[in-house]
């Protein structure tokens, strides 16, 4: 937990109503200086309207959002001057050329063209993408346009960065390059707050993190500790479950997750019970892996669709 | 509309517009150039003997000189309305381009003050070409094609903030084929372009008079062929109050619409 004056992130139960519906339902949380920090939940739970939120774009119903110390109702501009946002949706300007639209997006921010141009190639260098520096968005590939958001998402050299689902619809190759440079830039310090889908981004990337559902925060804490503490060391897939599996985990006060056609037992460190489960009960399919971020997710959240 | 969020920094958002523009200008500055051609061409040769002479502010014109104004005041007029309608909407709704705006230290306010400026600007831009075009053809006052520019900016930002209040609420960009036959083309025919107002019945002629188009088209006819019915004072106080309540209304429906 981190102290709220230190705090370059402090949200103090943010309520947000649309007509008919709580988007947001009395969230609080803070982020430190220098920490990559992660807001998780299923489609709906409230984690972009949280976001959003935090640059002004949605004026909170009730509560506080205080970036940098300050007010974001009443010091807004002073704040967003100082960070970089990455939309979940491509808001890149299709009438500009790569380096026009850093080049024109610093303007924005009060940033002197010639400066300006010093800061985009230095970007467009870092986000390998210099080689297309002439050419027009619609042009790029996915995973480019994406790297060239967060490019301009750093030209006014932010103190805090906002990304939104950053690695939606990226090819492997795209999505590793992004979090190498997330990785060094989270190295020079810079502090994050990320949204994402993909638990194992989130596990590789966040100091801390946050499951969001119905609006309300389930959890929080590193991805470590929530594994270990909600999905234990290790976790067993039995295809086929019978009757006597069930009795047995029953009996013994195992966690499990029973899917009908599966069982999933969540095993803690050391313990003797996988041993016994696999020799006794794995009549058909098992499966025998480490707990992830994942396992927790779903354990929080359920499997049942959102949408 | 907070006033506290209102600075120069609407400047930035002219310039991307400004910056985008010089890609295309060649073309856009031809239908300006090539339109006076064409009316004058069609009503100065075509139309122009049946007409005969129009009775205008106590004086006398031939048909082509007077519509000329008439056709500078169009051309601001649609210059500034198409601009902040379908330009606009496409930055807003398909480019995102607002959204992006919005995550820097840009208010809304100077967003949108930043597109009806430069909506404006085109309008000016606009009406200096095509006067210049009119006064080398001996229809306009060739200093008008200075004097003409403060009355282009005004008239821009009328249409201008008309039309980015309607891109505010307007849910699908082919919505505005609507404002455009029930408003647009009305004005544009009715607004003493064609013939004076006065020619009108009584009731029609009052009618003409809420149109905004009507006063541009009186300072226009003023400062290019130095004739004019109604007061200048007053055209000037309607269309400067109509874009100042329209500015406001279009700021209030774009907050509506992106600030959830």
């Amino acid at each position: 937990m981190v102290g709220l004056v230190s705090a370059v992130v402090a949200v103090e139960n943010l309520v947000k109503r649309f007509r008919d519906l709580t988007a947001v339902d009395g969230v609080s949380f803070t982020v430190g200086r220098g920490e990559f920090f992660g807001l998780l939940g299923p489609n709906g739970a409230g984690k972009s309207t949280t976001i959003r939120a935090l640059y002004g774009f949605s004026p909170p119903t009730s509560g506080t959002v205080r970036v940098f110390g300050m007010d974001i109702r009443t010091r807004w501009r002073a704040v967003k001057a100082r960070i970089g946002v990455c939309h979940q949706e491509n808001t890149l300007d299709p009438d500009l050329s790569v380096q026009e639209n850093l080049w024109i997006f610093a303007g924005y921010f009060g940033i002197p063209l010639a400066e300006a141009k010093v800061r985009a190639s230095e970007l467009l260098e870092f986000f390998a993408l210099n080689h297309k520096k002439d050419a027009k968005v619609a042009d790029l590939s996915g995973g480019m346009a994406r790297r060239l958001i967060l490019a301009r998402a750093l030209i006014n050299r932010p103190e805090l960065l906002i990304l939104d689902e950053p690695t939606t619809g990226l090819d492997p190759q795209s999505r590793h390059l992004l979090w190498e440079r997330l990785e060094s830039l989270k190295a020079e310090g810079l502090t994050v707050l990320l949204t994402t889908h993909y638990m194992e981004e989130a596990a590789r990337l966040c100091d801390r993190l946050v499951i969001i559902d119905h609006g309300k925060i389930l959890v929080e804490g590193a991805p470590g500790d929530l594994v270990a503490r909600y999905a234990g060391a290790e976790v067993l897939e039995v295809g086929g479950p019978d009757a006597a599996l069930r009795r047995y985990v029953t009996e013994n006060r195992l966690e499990y997750d029973d899917l009908g056609d599966r069982l999933i037992l969540y095993v803690p460190e050391g313990s003797s019970i996988l041993e016994i489960v696999r020799t006794r009960f794995c009549v058909r399919q098992c499966t025998w892996r480490r707990s992830t971020l994942e396992d927790v997710f779903l354990r929080l959240t359920g499997r049942e669709l959102r949408e | 509309m907070d006033l506290g969020a209102v600075s120069w920094r609407f400047v930035k958002v002219w310039r991307r517009n400004l910056w985008t523009y010089r890609r295309i200008w060649k073309v856009s500055f031809l239908t300006p150039l090539l339109e006076p051609l064409f009316f004058v061409a069609a009503f100065g040769l075509g139309l122009s003997g049946f007409v005969g002479e129009i009775a205008y502010g106590g004086r006398k014109f031939d048909y082509p000189t007077f519509i000329a104004p008439g056709l500078v005041a169009t051309a601001v007029m649609n210059n500034a309305f198409f601009e902040t309608t379908y330009a606009s909407f496409v930055r807003m709704y398909y480019q995102k381009t607002f959204d992006g705006m919005l995550a820097t230290p840009l208010s809304l306010e100077e967003i949108m003050i930043g597109e009806i400026v430069w909506s404006a600007s085109k309008s000016v831009v606009a009406a200096a070409l095509m006067s210049a075009v009119l006064a080398v053809l001996g229809f306009v006052d060739p200093w008008s094609v200075a004097t003409v520019l403060p009355i282009a900016f005004v008239g821009g930002l009328a249409f201008g903030a008309l039309g980015l209040w309607l891109t505010g609420i307007t849910p699908h960009i082919e919505m505005f084929n609507l404002p455009v036959f029930l408003l647009i083309t009305p004005m544009f025919l009715f607004s003493g372009t064609f013939f004076p107002v006065s020619s009108l019945p009584g009731w029609a002629a009052a009618a003409a008079q809420v149109f905004p188009l009507y006063h541009l088209v009186e300072l226009c006819r003023r400062v290019q062929i130095h004739a004019w019915e109604s007061s200048t004072a007053g055209s000037g106080a309607y269309l400067g109050v109509f874009s100042a309540v329209f500015v406001v209304l279009a700021v209030g429906a774009m907050k509506r619409r992106l600030i959830r």
